[in-house]
């Protein structure tokens, strides 16, 4: 993929799949993920776009579907398992990264995949989302974020712009909302991606990417919920040009002509400029696999919610040891050490006597 | 010239010094001299939660008692012969439980008008008379362990904190103690610090050398190997026989072992000890709370490990949604609370029996789980084994209750032959169920268990859920009556325990009117009074719960026996209510929360009050 001045790509590529993980023998169809179960969400909601997207790329994968499982807490987008012709749990509200993390921990053959909301991932279960992006489990972390809790009907999220006025909040919400992509990479999370569910392609390109991802891969989904905040995302959606497309290796533009960039300040935030104003030299090219998280993080902060323009994209893409791997790798170093633990051994360890 | 020998059948000692001054060490190595020694044992430390509270105050007092004896006990001793006080907030804190004519020996040095002060004695009780009734030896512990030691090159501060190996010396000369492993045990300790290690084997020493050669001693006192079931033993406390029970499990069941715990008093010593099993291919996994814990033992259950996880009470208030979630799943899962004071953080190193009904009810609508308690430290690996059989059998979340004083008192445990360990392994489903599909909830009609098949295995791919499932299906469902059906199908699984569990024993004397009925943790301190009440001529009849939910079979027939029945629980009765509830008996209750066991003499009287 070459970059070419002064061109940027509405549907740019997200870059390329660097590994698979399954073995590609698999002639399966995006009708073999599909369960006998009716799909209840409620009509027009984003969730759909997203199921027949991740539908849609599992075969490609190459995973047989029983190494799958799907798990999910509590919310509108905690469904999805039900809905995938995988192995699942539906779980409670906010502890699905927790639980997901045991059987990663334990079954390293397998393919977790966690299916969350702005409220599950962020309000109650923010401590698991935390600690299991910075133990680098081998997770794939998918946020669905409506910005508003849908299945309770409507209250603000903690994603909420803050003056929200919703049924809890008539007088406008006091909070100020996390911004996901930001809080994930302060996470110490080592992939860490947003799309939307409307545009299939970005994100089943990022689908891609997070899959093939080792260790905890969290993707940012901005979710419409058509019932209690419709139109949360007109302002990238309906103004796509506001869409700041990450390509790594490439100088970060946008705008419908493309004439605008993002430029990183001497301070080591970002602003956006006019590229005919600074030239195309003097704006910054995105690395995403750089080392220091600095960069993505200011990325991140280009928009704390999605009101004018907002990047899309792969921000963060590094390896770090997996917790799972480094799981088995003591048990093999210990086995090896010590021998196959014996139980008559390990009874009689310490100061005993005969009587 | 060797001193007189007097043989006695069976001593208590209680060590009291400050959190500092290492008396928890010194007990466990007097303990293990007394173990390889063969005596009968039981211990009590009793510690502040505080890891150094100021030094020399009251609160940072830190106790270890221990009861040794020619002959098979069950108790850590009501009170003390002998006292070793290491200052006076140790004395003045452990002193009443002395009896008169007890041993009292004091490290002298101590004894500084600061240290009175801090402790709140207004004049010195060395001099002072005020110890008139017992036979103190006020010995200068401190400079005699300098003394020991000026030549170890330590600093004087490590050089005094060889104080107790001093007093571990004097000790295990008084009672003839054999003194080789302490020895060999202090070298291991301070591998890599030579010179502490010889510092303290040259304290543990001139103790030794000065009871043998001091006047204040006249007599040196032994007390014969018990006669015990022939075997091997060891000495464990109930949390290292928990670990153990938990990787026999692992291994009776050729499942790997994956516990989920968060740091807890007093319940981290079994984190600590598994994490080092990683050669029986254990996992331990430290979560970020309480509720990743279990959360992550259930994902790892679903996965076809044996799936635990420990905490105490304010932990396990934490877990109940997620064992909620289990309980409907329908995956084993075994939860391992050792209890303590509270409620909130209440008391965090002293024991109490008061999680029984929270583990019983402790979470929304009907979830019913299986209970099991452990009697003794040693039943600690019955015990857990026991729940893990059960979690295994059923596909059920299992509590296992133990306590603060089980977790850390101590008791030579003849050790099992891992052959004769029952089996417990599970078949994992492999294959569809019902014509050519997969039923996840199509139950066993025995056991009523759902099939266990795990991710993996190709073609029972399925969903399960928090939300109410469909019989046979587990597909979501809202029916009315599914859902009568579906709570009480697994209400009727735990329920149904019942037949696959031992009938209750019941000790009983002839004509005995009365029973009195445990649970958990006070079996020895029970079962010592009983015997108590028997030596004076009474006739009672006693029998200690293993299960608690569900209850024996024969629970009602037994209870219904006898014409009184009465239940001792270190809470405000907790059993006594179930008991109650299920059978219409009733049964009285002894209720004590000191954060102490029960002493013997204290039950006893309860006991003979209702004869």
């Amino acid at each position: 993929m070459e970059g070419t001045a002064g061109t940027c790509s509405i549907s740019g590529e997200v870059g390329p799949v660097t590994q698979g993980n399954g073995n590609g023998k698999l002639t399966l169809t995006a009708k073999d993920f599909k369960t006998d179960q009716e799909v209840r969400w409620c009509p027009g909601c984003g969730d759909y776009a997203i199921l027949a997207a991740v539908q849609g790329f599992m075969p490609e994968l190459g995973i047989e579907r029983e190494r799958l499982v799907f798990i999910s807490g509590i919310g509108c987008a905690a469904r999805f398992p039900y809905y995938m012709q995988t192995y699942g749990i539906h779980s409670i509200h906010g502890r699905a990264p927790a639980i997901a993390t045991g059987l990663a921990t334990t079954r390293p053959d397998l393919s977790v995949w966690v299916v969350t909301g702005d409220g599950d991932a962020l309000s109650i279960g923010g401590n698991h989302l935390i600690h299991a992006l910075r133990r680098n489990v081998n997770l794939k972390i998918l946020l669905f974020n409506n910005q508003i809790y849908g299945l309770t009907k409507g209250q603000y999220s903690p994603t909420s712009e803050p003056g929200k006025v919703t049924k809890s909040t008539p007088y406008g919400s006091l909070d100020y909302p996390f911004n996901p992509v930001s809080l994930a990479i302060g996470a110490e999370a080592t992939f860490v991606a947003r799309s939307i569910d409307t545009d299939r392609k970005h994100l089943t390109e990022v689908l891609r990417r997070a899959a093939a991802h080792r260790g905890t891969a969290f993707v940012e989904i901005y979710q419409n919920c058509n019932i209690f905040n419709d139109g949360a995302f007109d302002a990238v959606k309906e103004h796509q040009e506001n869409q700041i497309r990450l390509e790594h290796g490439k100088p970060i533009r946008f705008g419908a002509e493309c004439e605008k960039g993002v430029r990183q300040r001497p301070d080591g935030s970002c602003e956006l400029v006019d590229v005919a104003e600074v030239g195309e030299s003097a704006l910054l090219v995105h690395d995403e696999h750089h080392e220091k998280s600095s960069l993505a993080f200011a990325l991140s902060r280009i928009a704390h919610t999605p009101s004018g323009p907002a990047p899309f994209g792969v921000f963060r893409d590094v390896e770090r040891p997996v917790y799972d791997e480094l799981m088995a790798e003591q048990i093999e170093s210990a086995t090896a050490e010590r021998g196959t633990g014996d139980l008559r051994e390990l009874l009689h360890a310490g100061d005993t006597w005969v009587i | 010239m060797a001193k007189a020998v007097e043989r006695v059948n069976q001593v208590t000692i209680r060590f009291a010094g400050d959190s500092g001054d290492g008396m928890q060490l010194t007990g466990a190595r007097f303990t293990s001299e007394t173990a390889v020694l063969g005596n009968d044992l039981s211990t009590l430390p009793d510690f502040p939660a505080e890891i150094r509270a100021p030094a020399g105050s009251l609160p940072g007092v830190s106790g270890f008692q221990i009861h040794f004896a020619d002959h098979d006990i069950l108790t850590p001793g009501d009170r003390p012969n002998v006292l070793v006080a290491m200052n006076p907030a140790a004395l003045k804190t452990n002193v009443r439980d002395l009896p008169k004519g007890g041993t009292l020996i004091v490290n002298a040095d101590a004894f500084s008008e600061k240290n009175l002060d801090k402790a709140g004695y207004a004049s010195n009780p060395l001099e002072d008379g005020s110890l008139a009734d017992y036979q103190v030896h006020a010995i200068p512990l401190t400079s005699m362990t300098l003394e020991a030691v000026k030549e170890s090159g330590l600093t004087s501060r490590e050089a005094e904190r060889c104080k107790n190996m001093f007093a571990l010396g004097l000790m295990s000369w008084l009672y003839t103690r054999p003194t080789e492993t302490t020895v060999e045990e202090i070298r291991q300790k301070f591998l890599k610090r030579p010179e502490i290690a010889d510092a303290n084997i040259k304290a543990f020493q001139a103790g030794y050398a000065f009871g043998e050669t001091t006047e204040s001693f006249a007599v040196q006192y032994e007390v014969a190997p018990a006669r015990m079931a022939p075997g091997v033993y060891r000495n464990v406390t109930g949390n290292q026989a928990l670990a153990l029970g938990l990787v026999a499990a692992s291994v009776k069941s050729r499942l790997p072992l994956f516990l989920g715990a968060y740091p807890i008093t007093p319940a981290s010593g079994i984190l600590e000890e598994l994490a080092g099993y990683k050669h029986f291919g254990v996992r331990t996994f430290q979560a970020e709370d309480e509720i990743a814990a279990v959360g992550a033992a259930l994902g790892a259950s679903f996965g076809g490990s044996l799936g635990v996880s420990t905490s105490s009470g304010p932990g396990i208030v934490l877990k109940q949604e997620a064992i909620g979630l289990a309980v409907t799943l329908e995956l084993p899962l075994v939860v391992l609370d050792i209890q303590r004071a509270g409620p909130a953080t209440g008391m965090p190193t002293k024991p109490e029996q008061g999680d029984l009904l929270n583990v019983m009810f402790g979470r929304n609508s009907e979830s019913p789980v299986p209970v099991v308690a452990a009697a003794t430290p040693g039943d600690c690996f019955d015990a857990t084994i026991e729940a893990c059989r059960i979690a295994l059998k059923y596909r059920t979340p299992v509590f296992m209750l133990s306590d603060a004083y089980l977790a850390n008192g101590s008791e030579p445990w003849l050790i099992p032959d891992p052959d004769t360990i029952p089996d417990i392994g599970v078949e994992f489903a492999d294959t569809p169920n019902q014509d050519g599909a997969f039923m996840p909830y199509l139950r066993d009609p025995e056991t009523l268990a759902r099939p266990w098949a795990v991710p993996g295995t190709p073609g029972l791919e399925h969903r399960i859920g928090g939300l109410e499932k469909a019989d046979v299906t587990g597909n979501v469902s809202y029916d009315p009556d599914n859902h009568d059906y579906m709570v009480r199908v697994r209400a009727q699984k735990v329920a149904g325990i019942a037949g696959d569990i031992p009938e209750l024993e019941v000790d009983h004397d002839e004509g005995a009117k009365l029973l009195v009925l445990g649970w958990g943790g006070t079996y020895g301190s029970i079962t010592a009074a009983v015997r108590r009440v028997r030596r004076d001529g009474g006739k009672i009849a006693q029998a200690h719960l293993r299960h608690l939910n569900p209850f024996p079979r024969n629970l009602g027939d037994v209870l219904r026996t006898y014409d009184r029945v009465l239940i001792p629980e270190m809470n405000l009765g907790q059993l006594l209510k179930l008991v109650r509830a299920e059978f219409l008996v009733d049964a009285a209750g002894y209720n004590r929360v000191r954060g102490l066991p029960f002493t013997s003499s204290e039950l006893a009287e309860a006991m003979e009050a209702m004869l």
